[in-house]
């Protein structure tokens, strides 16, 4: 294992020299265009919305999921956690063939007489990250709802409180406490959209920043531009994470949930019939995409062409790779963490940067020396591991901390260390949190379509940009299936890593 | 011989003087009222502390810049004795090295250690497994295995029954017999002080006083003890 203080430093110079680099060359944000100013707005007003939709229509999914018991419950709360690991590419392709076009909605519409309705633009945007983050606002929310003592809830009911005031007692103080936090922890990711504003928006109307800087980079060759695009949207994050910082973000992850109100508190049939319809709801909107790119690219794999397989190895050995990097980085980090606040604010510090800002001053960094091209798998390896350490080192740290209190007194006192005590005490202990942060890393990596745009020279490609050249030039089948390559690929890793984990902790 | 040698320990308000002598092959019990400092003495003495001044001596030498893990000493705390992820064996390995092969011999040793604390043939258990008698027992063969002149006990029996309890303590004295072991067992209990230590060292208002016999203590109890006794 390296030592933290190194680990800290590559991992300040990974993220500070491309922010400097890209501060330099802006020198200010004197670059922008008109039009940039309109992809700051568009960036904000897709977050906001988005994020404001996701929370709207996660409550009622949440209360329905935590009030109800029914066959299946368990697998629909885990069939939850995986749009947080699907590839965007994946999702917009699954969704495009839902309400694209010629999807099954459009069809039904036609048939009706009725107008069709279109993806394409802000609102298909909008669609999209509600698709992504929806799972994630429902999760955070049902959270909440478990961690309501049901101690309070007995005091509640043994006091005869009608419903519409145990949810005024119970339930509206928790929705405060969690909402703002739910809404932020979306917004955050919505403001560093890339691949759905790329494929859904485009044009001055419905790009993001990420796209804007993309588009001045490629279709422009105006590095200048791409800077002060960058430099715009660091500006843009340290505001967001200076108000999230005041707030503290609710967590998706953990156990417990499983426990169960009394039954009788929701009664009547308006209840089970709203319950009824929120699940079927978000079981449609989540699993119809999923489905549809399933069912329609499964039979198509087998005859991908050479370069879609060439392209898949390509993204597999760089998901590893990435892994390995996230992993040896935020390890030592978080080992040091409790003990050292550097550390921890070092393991942070990639959230002040998106792919795309990253990629820039990377490439501003590299192009007096090699040609940017040459290095476009090392710098996607390289970006794809520096931002899922944040997640990484949030996700071992509590676990880090129990070990720390519970075994670092006998440990001292056994002389246990070293080699010896990441051998016997450290990794046996951590084996679980390892294996679900390296399962997300890699699934991050594999699904990751950003930097690659910006290096790649159209030679070199992982399998999201094979799939993104797919659409393009619309052949519809082969993306389908090689959707369904990705989307497999990706979910495999991540229960390849999360299953060594658990087979690896020894309790 | 242990001597604590004008032994200063300071924690916020709390505050601790400790000058005396322990010989070599004593077991002695530290007694006193809750809050007076029995586990933060132990504590110092173990290396989780740093004392504000004074010097820690075995037979001479100064340990007090020793590591924890490196000091002639094996301690037993209240409770997380073992490592639950790691087999009974491989937790008396750490008596023994942490060297990621066990040789023949270590084995050996081992099951010598167990059969020694009548856990026979309980090497590949976990330590959930076990009762908590059992689990004493294991960590006493470890402290066997790491055979270190001293061995501080932070009343790591206190969660057990009273006869349990008294086997524990039984065996504790005939292991420390053998091996020639000082002991120093940190109890809030007068009685575990009688069953298992010929001297006590009283902790009263900030001070360790230097250590008296047991039963001539108990019998005579200075304002302080009688207090804490009751009496």
């Amino acid at each position: 294992m390296i030592p933290a203080a190194l680990a800290a430093t590559l991992v300040a110079a990974l993220v500070l020299a491309p922010l400097g680099a890209v501060i330099v060359r802006a020198g200010g944000l004197s670059a922008l265009a008109p039009s940039d100013l309109e992809a700051l707005r568009f960036t904000l007003w897709q977050a906001t919305l988005s994020a404001a939709i996701s929370c709207a229509l996660a409550v009622p999914v949440a209360r329905a999921l935590h009030r109800r018991r029914f066959p299946g419950r368990g697998l629909f709360i885990a069939l939850m956690g995986a749009p947080f690991l699907l590839p965007t590419i994946v999702a917009v392709m699954g969704l495009l063939a839902i309400l694209g076009r010629r999807g099954v909605v459009n069809s039904g519409l036609t048939a009706l007489g009725l107008p069709e309705l279109s993806l394409y633009g802000p609102q298909g945007v909008v669609v999209a990250h509600v698709f992504l983050n929806l799972p994630l606002a429902t999760r955070m929310l049902l959270h909440g709802w478990q961690a309501i003592p049901s101690e309070r809830v007995r005091l509640a009911l043994s006091l005869g409180l009608p419903p519409a005031q145990i949810h005024r007692q119970l339930e509206r103080p928790m929705l405060r406490a969690i909402l703002p936090g739910a809404f932020l922890a979306i917004f955050l990711v919505c403001l560093t959209s890339f691949a759905v504003a790329l494929t859904l928006g485009g044009g001055p109307r419905a790009s993001t920043l990420e796209v804007a800087i993309y588009q001045a980079f490629r279709f422009e060759a105006d590095l200048g531009r791409a800077a002060a695009l960058s430099a715009l949207q660091i500006v843009l994050a340290l505001v967001a994470l200076g108000i999230a910082s005041r707030l503290t973000l609710p967590s998706a992850f953990g156990a417990g949930l499983d426990r169960a109100w009394p039954a009788n508190l929701a009664p009547g049939r308006l209840h089970r019939v709203i319950d009824t319809t929120a699940l079927l709801a978000a079981a449609a909107f989540l699993l119809a995409p999923l489905l549809a790119i399933a069912l329609r690219g499964i039979g198509e794999i087998p005859t991908l062409p050479a370069s879609i397989w060439h392209a898949a190895l390509t993204s597999i050995l760089l998901a590893i790779g990435a892994t390995a990097l996230t992993l040896a980085l935020a390890l030592p980090l978080a080992l040091a963490a409790p003990r050292a606040l550097w550390s921890e604010a070092v393991a942070m510090l990639p959230l002040t940067a998106s792919a795309l800002v990253l990629g820039t001053g990377l490439f501003l960094i590299v192009r007096p020396l090699v040609a940017p091209n040459t290095l476009a798998l090392p710098v996607t390896l390289i970006v794809n591991a520096t931002l899922s350490l944040p997640f990484a080192v949030r996700l071992l740290l509590p676990e880090i901390r129990t070990l720390q209190a519970d075994y670092d007194r006998l440990a001292a006192s056994l002389n246990l260390t070293g080699f010896a005590r990441l051998r016997l005490l450290t990794l046996p202990r951590l084996a679980r949190p390892l294996g679900f942060s390296a399962g997300i890393a890699a699934a991050f990596s594999m699904g990751d379509l950003g930097v690659i745009t910006l290096f790649s020279d159209g030679q070199i490609k992982t399998l999201p940009l094979a799939l993104y050249s797919l659409m393009g030039s619309y052949r519809m089948d082969q993306a389908a299936g090689a959707a369904c390559l990705l989307m497999a690929l990706t979910f495999g890793l991540y229960a390849l890593f999360d299953r060594i984990g658990a087979h690896a902790d020894p309790r | 011989m242990l001597t604590l040698d004008k032994l200063l320990i300071e924690q916020d308000d709390f505050r601790l003087c400790a000058d005396l002598t322990l010989k070599q092959g004593s077991c002695t019990a530290i007694l006193g009222p809750s809050g007076a400092g029995k586990s933060t003495l132990l504590t110092t003495l173990a290396g989780f502390l740093n004392p504000t001044s004074g010097r820690l001596l075995w037979d001479g030498e100064d340990i007090m810049a020793m590591a924890p893990g490196l000091r002639p000493l094996s301690i037993l705390f209240q409770d997380q004795n073992l490592f639950p992820h790691l087999s009974v064996a491989q937790n008396l390995g750490l008596g023994i090295s942490p060297r990621p092969r066990l040789s023949a011999t270590d084995h050996a040793r081992i099951a010598k250690a167990l059969d020694r604390v009548g856990l026979s043939g309980m090497g590949a258990r976990k330590p959930g497994s076990l009762s908590g008698g059992q689990q004493g027992r294991v960590a006493l063969a470890r402290c066997l295995l790491r055979a270190k002149p001293l061995l501080l006990l932070d009343e790591p029996f206190a969660a057990l029954g009273p006869a349990l309890k008294a086997d524990m303590l039984a065996l504790v004295a005939e292991i420390a017999d053998e091996q020639g072991t000082t002991v120093i067992m940190v109890s809030h209990d007068p009685n575990d002080a009688k069953a298992l230590c010929s001297e006590t060292v009283l902790l009263a208002d900030g001070v360790a006083q230097p250590p008296r016999p047991t039963d001539d203590l108990l019998a005579d109890p200075p304002p302080a003890l009688a207090a804490y006794l009751g009496r």
